[in-house]
């Protein structure tokens, strides 16, 4: 029975000349979310991109239930979430157009999902407008309307609660929390404190 | 390339009974409605490659000479020289929006198969680029002397390469996704690979104007065709993941 396990050990990273990740280990479980901080530069973007496994590391490896997930990669990031620095929104469409093509990729959504998620993040007033007419903000919240619908076990998340006023930010714990609840898990880079969410592992990382 | 849905093989999932997943074939038909919907919305993208092809084959007869023999002989080398410069035209925005916003590494982490969703990419693109200059050849090719009787030819030929010609390309632009201003290193590395579509595609011409047998050049063009359909999105998808990195 699969149960959900994320495990890295001695993850070893180099870009050009520079030695991000250093021997990096880690074991999240079910309903367990890892706050990576650190100075920018740090890593924490290489270390998200690592574990999605669109970076390969040097050396160390990465194992989803104690297996490496580069036996069967394809299958693992079918099981991730990755919001990265900006929201993968293509800006000539709505906001309900691109969570219909992003999240119609992976698994088939109904309309009343789609309105419900939308309604619940608050972007349901301004989702039939063009992205490209949206603030940041508005666009980060749908973002976050994608990633609940994409009910995966393992969310990766770069910054989530940029450009988001408190209530945003109040919302991003909120669907985190939720995501931990459910037996998933989280990896966030987050510079502050995200309200709404408490006891969160943490992991610093060097420059 | 219709692989079974991308469930997430070992995942206790979290979604819930609602989420059905999607196999590949459905996320590739979704993302080629996307990339024609985003096509349409910015016609001036969609129009530029079909203008300068149209203006191209026009100017010949105005600048050689109104004179129907040498229209006819450099007829072969001025279409395809035209359309293989306007699918390159094209070519350097088949990948790089995608790559800007993210659309590319969520293709990579979708579970899906990356070759069938890089499959669709191209094929819209030929569908909005390759299939008007077949709709234009026939045109292109009267206006450059052609007679009706070889018209038939002209456009399978054109039909044939442009498949051939946006595959390639799909290669090319996927190596210089991370490259700024990369539409020169583009041109470098699909011109030699489409120098043998440009040349069997005006030795088919050539034949069809002077109403000699088309079997051997179309077969030729054919092959390509499908050796291209075969291995490009395999190439193309390996190349994308590596520019991700």
């Amino acid at each position: 029975m699969p149960a959900n396990r994320l495990e890295a050990e001695n993850l070893q990273l180099w870009r050009g000349e520079r030695h991000v990740l250093r021997g990096l280990s880690f074991a999240l479980a079910p309903g367990e979310c890892l706050k990576l901080t650190g100075v920018n530069g740090a890593g924490k973007t290489s270390l998200l991109r690592t574990i999605a496994g669109l970076i390969y590391p040097e050396e160390g490896a990465l194992r989803w239930d104690g297996q490496d997930i580069r036996r069967d990669l394809r299958s693992f990031q079918g099981g991730i979430a990755y919001l990265g620095h900006e929201p993968p929104l293509k800006a000539d469409l709505t906001g309900r157009e691109n969570l219909r093509y992003w999240v119609g990729t992976r698994r088939r959504v109904r309309e009343p999902q789609l309105q419900q998620q939308l309604a619940r993040v608050g972007a349901a007033p301004f989702a039939d407008r063009p992205v490209r007419s949206l603030s940041a903000g508005q666009r980060r919240r749908v973002a976050l309307a994608g990633l609940a619908l994409l009910g995966v076990p393992l969310w990766l998340l770069d910054e989530p609660a940029t450009n988001l006023d408190a209530q945003g930010q109040q919302l991003v714990g909120e669907l985190i929390a939720e995501q931990l609840t459910r037996g998933g898990l989280a990896v966030a880079a987050v510079h502050h404190d995200l309200p709404g969410l408490s006891a969160l592992r943490q992991l610093e990382l060097a420059a | 390339m219709s692989a079974p849905a991308a469930a997430p093989l070992g995942f206790t999932d979290v979604a819930g009974p609602h989420c059905a997943a999607v196999g590949s074939f459905a996320a590739a038909g979704l993302a080629l409605r996307r990339d024609l919907r985003l096509a349409f919305r910015k016609p001036a993208q969609l129009i530029q490659p079909l203008a300068f092809f149209a203006l191209v084959t026009m100017i010949f007869p105005l600048a050689i000479s109104p004179e129907l023999g040498t229209l006819r002989t450099v007829a072969p080398g001025a279409l395809w020289a035209a359309a293989l410069l306007a699918s390159l035209l094209a070519l350097e925005f088949l990948f790089r929006d995608d790559a800007q916003d993210g659309t590319l590494e969520q293709y990579v982490l979708s579970g899906q198969s990356l070759t069938a969703l890089i499959f669709a990419k191209t094929l819209a693109h030929w569908l909005l680029t390759g299939l008007p200059l077949t709709v234009m050849a026939p045109f292109a090719a009267v206006s450059l002397g052609a007679p009706s009787a070889a018209l038939p030819g002209i456009v399978t030929a054109v039909l044939l390469g442009g498949v051939t010609l946006s595959l390639l390309g799909a290669i090319g632009a996927a190596l210089t996704l991370n490259i700024r201003r990369s539409s020169a290193l583009l041109s470098l590395l699909t011109l030699p690979l489409a120098l043998p579509v440009v040349i069997f595609g005006a030795r088919a011409t050539q034949v069809a104007i002077a109403g000699g047998e088309l079997l051997g050049p179309l077969e030729l063009l054919a092959a390509l065709a499908v050796l291209a359909v075969t291995l490009a999105p395999l190439a193309a998808a390996a190349a994308v993941r590596i520019s991700l990195e």
